[in-house]
């Protein structure tokens, strides 16, 4: 990526410009410590690096370690169990609405096009609000489901953002395939549906696998809103419980964003493999890469928190 | 309906205030993340460095949790400044790393050939930079930086939700718990509405500029 990037700017560097980069170097070094300096010592100022603060975090023999560690890992399990399901249900939903959009002709598209565009306005923090707050007022009861009711409010808000999301992923990938494959589906004697089913679906599912992940990225981060909404005990709430009794956010609030950090970045590593895996084995066209550059680039964005 | 044009002076006025919290943030995130992306494409490795590590921390890290560390963490270290401004400055960071990323995808896509011409009549980095590369690259970038600043316009509603008064979210959230008015009409038909006015309105606007700065590559 970066000798890819280097390559548009600028030329291999002759003497002069490698000691002006030299110079450079030094001097960005410089201002990098300095700058991690000054943020030091304002964090040794206030005692911010004291065991009192990590201890509870890091040191096993602290008696608070145990309890908090159990607490960080209900909040991953719980996280990763809301992520999964939203996940799941919006690319299911998102594939019938891009397969319905692509299906109806272009009077019944408008209605679903309206939709998309009024989910894909709003905000997320507000569609869970509505999953978990407003459905209950209005008689929708998701109580009696495993995993409680705002587990499945939490699940529908994040879907319904997610799926028409998802629907303009498939749709972009289903466009991106080569219009051969239709027409020769369909010369075989392949119903629509079935060549929906049976030819473009696999082959955008292919194409859009790095988009998807990013998505997933997005759905995991965005678990953390239902902190603001209601108690779940995901990842975000428990950290802000075990930093309201310790009382060292500063430290609690940088072990999450780590794991926050881990988790997501080895996601995006994957997907970045996936993609260029894909580019090596000649599956994407130069046109695929154009929407994957794009969509996907636009969707994760276009996702929330 | 009735609880929404009961309130709705309220509502006007968490309008006007989510949009501050959004011109503010518009104006701190923007520079940012040009400035960022400067980094990350400039030929001093440290520089590149920097950028990636703030590009991966604050992608990967959910709004909610820079916001809380914004919030919990600058007072202990004996920086007080107010919520609002706290909120601002958690969604300019976390903006910032996907300005960045759409500047530099914008600039990545100008084809080699065009900074090597710039180069071989004889302009040096910043000449190329200014007069081939970057006319170049604002035109594919306005599409993806759209749609972040769109993501961050909707995004103003977690730092509303985050406890900054007065913006959309907080007028929902106190007409609803502390005058007791109903959930139902107060977020689809206020809350939702004039999110929707913002995003609608901006995606609007945002495909206009597209039409007019768009060109086939």
């Amino acid at each position: 990526m970066s000798s890819e990037q280097q390559a548009v700017l600028y030329d291999a560097q002759g003497p002069r410009a490698r000691r002006r980069t030299l110079i450079g170097t030094v001097v960005a070094v410089l201002a990098l410590l300095g700058l991690a300096y000054v943020v030091y010592r304002r964090l040794d100022e206030q005692g911010q690096f004291s065991m009192e603060e990590w201890g509870p975090l890091i040191d096993p023999g602290n008696e608070a370690f145990d309890a908090v560690w159990r607490l960080i890992g209900e909040g991953i399990v719980n996280t990763l169990k809301a992520a999964a399901l939203a996940m799941v249900l919006s690319i299911v939903l998102g594939t019938l609405i891009a397969v319905a959009r692509l299906s109806l002709g272009r009077i019944g598209r408008i209605p679903l096009i309206g939709l998309i565009e009024i989910f894909r306005g709003l905000p997320v923090v507000v569609l869970v609000f509505i999953g978990v707050r407003v459905l209950p007022d209005v008689g929708v009861d998701l109580s009696g489901l495993p995993g409680g009711q705002v587990l499945w409010g939490l699940v529908i808000g994040l879907t319904v953002y997610n799926m028409v999301i998802f629907a303009e992923i498939v749709r972009a990938g289903v466009a991106s395939l080569p219009r051969g494959q239709r027409e020769a589906a369909l010369a075989t004697g392949l119903t629509n549906w079935q060549t929906m089913r049976i030819v473009l679906l696999p082959q955008a599912f292919r194409t859009m696998l790095p988009a998807i992940i990013s998505q997933l990225i997005v759905v995991l981060k965005d678990t953390s809103l239902v902190t603001f909404i209601a108690n779940y005990d995901e990842l975000l709430s428990q950290g802000e419980s075990i930093q309201r009794n310790l009382g060292n956010p500063i430290q609690t609030f940088t072990v999450l964003a780590l794991l926050y950090i881990a988790i997501n970045y080895c996601l995006g590593r994957l997907a970045q493999y996936i993609e260029r895996r894909q580019a090596r084995a000649g599956r994407s066209t130069p046109e695929p890469a154009e929407t994957a550059g794009l969509a996907p680039g636009a969707a994760p964005v276009g996702g929330g928190a | 309906m009735s609880p929404v044009f009961d309130n709705i002076d309220q509502f006007v006025d968490g309008f006007l205030t989510s949009l501050e919290i959004i011109l503010w943030a518009l104006a701190g995130a923007l520079p940012l993340g040009v400035l960022i992306a400067a980094c990350r494409v400039s030929p001093i490795p440290p520089l590149r460095a920097f950028g990636t590590f703030w590009v991966t921390t604050f992608r990967n890290t959910p709004l909610t949790v820079v916001l809380f560390f914004c919030a919990f963490g600058f007072p202990e270290l004996g920086i007080n400044r107010s919520f609002f401004f706290f909120g601002v400055l958690g969604l300019v960071l976390y903006t910032s790393a996907f300005v960045c990323e759409a500047v530099r995808s914008g600039i990545n896509s100008v084809p080699a050939g065009q900074a090597e011409a710039a180069r071989s009549i004889g302009l040096n980095f910043t000449q190329g930079l200014r007069y081939v590369v970057l006319p170049q690259a604002l035109r594919t970038v306005v599409p993806p930086l759209g749609s972040v600043l769109i993501a961050m316009m909707k995004n103003s509603a977690v730092v509303g939700a985050f406890g900054v008064g007065g913006d959309l979210w907080s007028t929902g959230a106190s007409l609803t718990s502390a005058q007791g008015y109903p959930t139902f009409p107060v977020y689809v038909g206020g809350v939702a509405v004039g999110y929707l006015i913002i995003t609608l309105t901006a995606g609007a606007l945002l495909q206009l500029l597209e039409r007019k700065v768009a060109i086939a590559r």
